[in-house]
């Protein structure tokens, strides 16, 4: 018998924490970025929704913090700290910073993927904690799910199959 | 409510006239260039969370054929002009009168005319928008994908999202093509940036503040 476990899903600027047998999961990543941090003793996972490389981006004086970079790992540590993880346990996978459409008169907005990427490593570096597994860029939409007891990430295309990080 | 703007209902119903003549403009187009009668829906104005806009579309990881092309001048934004895979193969193959083109199936020959069906639609409807407003719009050259709707989408809203959690979604379905019996659905996506909405209303007269 296999046993249906729930999978957490989690939204655009969004975050949450799920633990095994719960999976965590988020569709439709292009250029955003799909973090995962991870405590394997404890068998817990958060995931956030990255779409923008940094706070210091926002107009407004209220967003969502899963929607930067910056605010979205933090916010995340605190939230699995409040779970009883340790920071220096978590370690990061992470998936996604597509460009969807090829535009050739590439703006900056245009190249957001790479940038959110770039900074998702950035915030990696400065909280210390290690990132296991990426991938990242090309011109796919991706769907990812972490299988918390395996510390897997796996990933779906729609032209591209599936792999597993 | 949404962050960058006051929006009033009178500022919706304005947006929906908006949608109306573009969409219309294109409708009218798509018509000659597919010499049908094609009809419209109401375009539908909502102001949405970026998920809500996704399940509009079938959920995140449903899979679309989009020809996205941004605008600049007077107004900045994005537009997308949507089918599913096989309703874009069904508009390629009446254009070119042929059953055998298949962008679901990777024909570059039906990519290509697809993504210049986008290019004119998406066209007409700027058009229509920027003689209605008086205001300046040029258009970026076209580009295509099929994929992930959200993922797609999502290239669309990078600007809005630094103004808010939400999204103006002003959506036309175009469907009921003459001779057709299968039921052929393309939408249209505006989603203009948070500044031109100042200017859109000004444009036309409409007060942005009571």
């Amino acid at each position: 018998m296999t046993k249906v476990a729930e999978a957490v899903k989690v939204g655009i600027a969004g975050l949450d924490i799920a633990k095994h047998p719960q999976t965590i999961m988020t569709s439709g990543l292009g250029s955003c970025i799909g973090v995962i941090l991870y405590e394997e003793r404890l068998q817990i996972a958060g995931l956030v929704h990255v779409m923008l490389p940094d706070s210091s981006m926002a107009r407004t004086e209220s967003y969502k913090p899963g929607k930067f970079a910056d605010t979205g790992i933090s916010h995340l540590i605190k939230q699995l700290s409040k779970h009883g993880a340790t920071k220096s346990h978590l370690k990061a996978k992470m998936a996604g910073g597509a460009q969807m459409f090829d535009v050739k008169n590439g703006s900056e907005m245009m190249r957001i993927g790479y940038r959110n990427a770039e900074a998702v490593k950035k915030q990696l570096i400065e909280h210390q904690i290690p990132l296991i597994a990426e991938d990242i860029g090309g011109s796919r939409g991706r769907t990812i799910e972490f299988l918390i007891d395996q510390s897997c990430l796996k990933i779906r295309t729609i032209h591209e199959g599936t792999s597993y990080i | 409510m949404i962050d960058y703007f006051d929006f009033k209902q009178i500022h919706l119903d304005v947006l929906k006239e908006v949608g109306n003549i573009g969409a219309g403009n294109a409708t009218t187009s798509l018509s000659s260039i597919l010499n049908r009668t094609v009809q419209m829906d109401v375009p539908i104005v909502n102001i949405v969370s970026f998920t809500e806009m996704m399940e509009e579309v079938g959920g995140d990881e449903n899979v679309q054929a989009a020809v996205f092309v941004q605008f600049e001048g007077d107004i900045t934004g994005s537009m997308f002009f949507i089918a599913p895979p096989e309703e874009a193969d069904l508009f390629v193959q009446l254009m070119l009168s042929s059953d055998d083109q298949a962008i679901s199936t990777g024909d570059p020959m039906a990519e290509s005319a697809y993504m210049e069906l986008g290019n004119i639609l998406t066209g007409s409807y700027l058009r229509a928008l920027s003689d209605f407003t008086n205001l300046d719009i040029s258009q970026s050259v076209p580009n295509l994908a099929i994929d992930m709707v959200g993922a797609m989408l999502t290239q669309g809203l990078i600007e809005i999202s630094t103004a808010s959690d939400q999204a103006i979604m002003i959506e036309t379905v175009l469907h009921d093509i003459e001779g057709i019996k299968k039921d052929i659905k393309g939408h249209f996506f505006l989603l203009p940036n948070p500044d031109a909405y100042a200017k859109i209303f000004t444009a036309l007269g409409v007060p942005s503040h009571d």
